[in-house]
């Protein structure tokens, strides 16, 4: 058994002939929160959903508990059983009610009971402050109420480790902090995360680990004092000056 | 009931056209006994022609299914097993594959030492289910494609295995999209179905052309095979409309 949660060696990762990973190599210990940024294109969705496999890698690990995600047949339903995953535009099931949104996975996937997954639904809606939503549809939500569910839906599967690609980009400026809320909560729970945003405050909030990301490679990474403080290359400064001006 | 929709139909037809040298309504006038008995005949064909479409509608829409499937896989050679199938068989006239068919298809049989007759009814069906599932297919495929990807990427980060993911995600939510241009698809079946005439199959054609032979009126014989035909349309088409409202409203509805 791996002492991480998440393990990358050398991974490259190729669309046609471009190359969208070179060599990313990063650990993630177990309730240890990760925060990656960098500019557009540079491939921080692409580093997220190839651990969950919704992208695979050409070469390079991946490991996930100690399991190697490309490994054989089944261990991809293996990891993605551990892994929960909140998208930037949630990607709720339009046709179902918040709770059948919420008890579609464990009752299909899982096996629990329609009993069991709808008591489990309501802790969780609880958890993201919504309760009172769960017969409404998504469409009937705001933005933050509908990220909010997409992570309560993720919850749901009990997962060990949750990543979360720029979840409050496509949201409006004033339900940003609601998200991040419940994302700190999570964070203080001890939940493992890796979390792909530019809210540089919640990143010094919560991360134990900065990772900056360009054209491809990690450029830098290390605990967020020292890299808010004083980063190394010029790449990462001049992103960072960037995006704290506003 | 039948009798004064089809004196109706008679009456507009018969609007503007004066010389009663050019049309003979006698031979389908409901009035008489023997207009009667023609006009029964003719429209007893209805209940195969309905026959015919729905079982090849069905068919059509299953082998659809298959046939989208493939479309919508990552692996290159899947999705060009779709597309021959759907230019191969959109490209076949339905007249030269119904004679493949049904006069075809038994030698093929025989060949394999199968002694399997191939009647009207199912040759019919047969050949009008193919020649339309490629249509089908087309209206799967497109429906299904406009679900985001995200949808299935959500369903498979919950784990959903790939038939849940069709069965719980994908499917309610493209068969909204579906539908309706799959139900507008039955009326071309409907139309299509005349073509089992020409292998003997009593439906509202054959029947009609039947009747000419033994009465030598044409005009007046498909001119009430026309609005036989129309009737039939215009309540598929009212139904497809009522459709797109039910499947609109529920989709503005969430
Ligand atoms: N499915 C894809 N096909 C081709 N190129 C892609 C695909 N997904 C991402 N890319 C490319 O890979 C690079 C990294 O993308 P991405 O990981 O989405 O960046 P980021 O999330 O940092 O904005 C970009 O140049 C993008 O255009
Ligand atoms: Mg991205």
């Amino acid at each position: 058994m791996s002492q991480y949660a998440i393990e990358m060696i050398d991974v490259d990762k190729w669309f046609a002939d471009f190359q969208a990973l070179k060599r990313i190599n990063l650990t993630v210990a177990p309730g240890e929160r990760v925060v990656v940024c960098g500019p557009s294109g540079s491939g921080k969705s692409t580093v997220v959903r190839c651990i969950n496999q919704l992208e695979q890698h050409q070469s390079g690990t991946i490991r996930v508990n100690g399991v190697d995600v490309g490994s054989e047949a089944g261990a991809t339903a293996a990891v993605r059983a551990e892994v929960g995953m909140v998208f930037q535009q949630f990607n709720l099931f339009p046709h179902l009610s918040v709770m059948q949104n919420l008890t579609l996975g464990p009752m299909k996937a899982r096996g629990l009971s329609r009993a069991d997954a709808e008591e489990r639904a309501r802790k969780y809606l609880d958890r993201v402050r919504i309760p009172e939503q769960a017969d409404k549809r998504p469409g009937q939500l705001s933005g933050g109420q509908q990220q909010r569910v997409a992570i309560a839906r993720s919850l749901c599967m009990e997962p060990k480790v949750l990543l979360f690609d720029e979840p409050t980009s496509a949201l409006d400026p004033e339900m940003i902090s609601e998200v991040l809320d419940v994302m700190v909560e999570l964070a203080e729970e001890g939940m493992t995360m890796v979390v792909v945003t530019h809210e540089m405050g919640f990143a010094r909030k919560v991360a134990d680990k900065m990772v900056f990301m360009d054209d491809g490679e990690i450029v830098e990474h290390g605990p967020p004092q020292q890299f808010f403080e004083a980063p190394k290359s010029r790449r990462c400064q001049k992103f960072l000056s960037q995006i704290l001006q506003h | 009931m039948i009798r004064i929709a089809v004196l109706f139909s008679m009456l507009v037809l018969v609007t503007g056209c004066s010389s009663s040298a050019t049309w003979g309504w006698y031979v389908i006038n409901p009035m008489t006994p023997q207009g009667w008995v023609n006009v029964r005949f003719l429209i007893n064909g209805m209940g195969n022609t309905i026959l015919i479409s729905v079982i090849a509608a069905v068919i059509s829409i299953c082998l659809g299914l298959v046939v989208a499937l493939p479309a919508l896989a990552e692996r290159r050679w899947l999705r060009i097993i779709n597309r021959i199938y759907v230019e191969f068989v959109r490209s076949i006239p339905l007249l030269p594959m119904l004679f493949w068919v049904f006069y075809g298809l038994p030698i093929i049989f025989k060949s394999m030492g199968l002694n399997i007759p191939i009647e009207p009814f199912w040759g019919a069906i047969i050949t009008l289910a193919i020649s339309d599932s490629a249509f089908t297919a087309e209206i799967f495929r497109g429906g299904i494609q406009s679900i985001a990807r995200g949808q299935t990427e959500a369903a498979q980060t919950v784990g959903l295995n790939y038939f849940q993911t069709m069965r719980y995600v994908i499917m309610p939510q493209a068969i909204r999209r579906i539908l309706p241009p799959l139900a507008n698809q039955f009326i071309y079946i409907v139309k299509m179905s005349a073509f089992a005439s020409v292998i003997g199959m009593q439906e509202l054609t054959r029947r009609a052309n039947e009747l000419v032979v033994t009465e030598y009126r044409p005009l007046e014989i498909y001119s009430l095979l026309i609005v036989e035909y129309l009737v039939l349309v215009l309540i598929i088409s009212a139904g497809v409309r009522w459709l797109e409202r039910r499947m609109g409203s529920d989709e503005r509805g969430r």
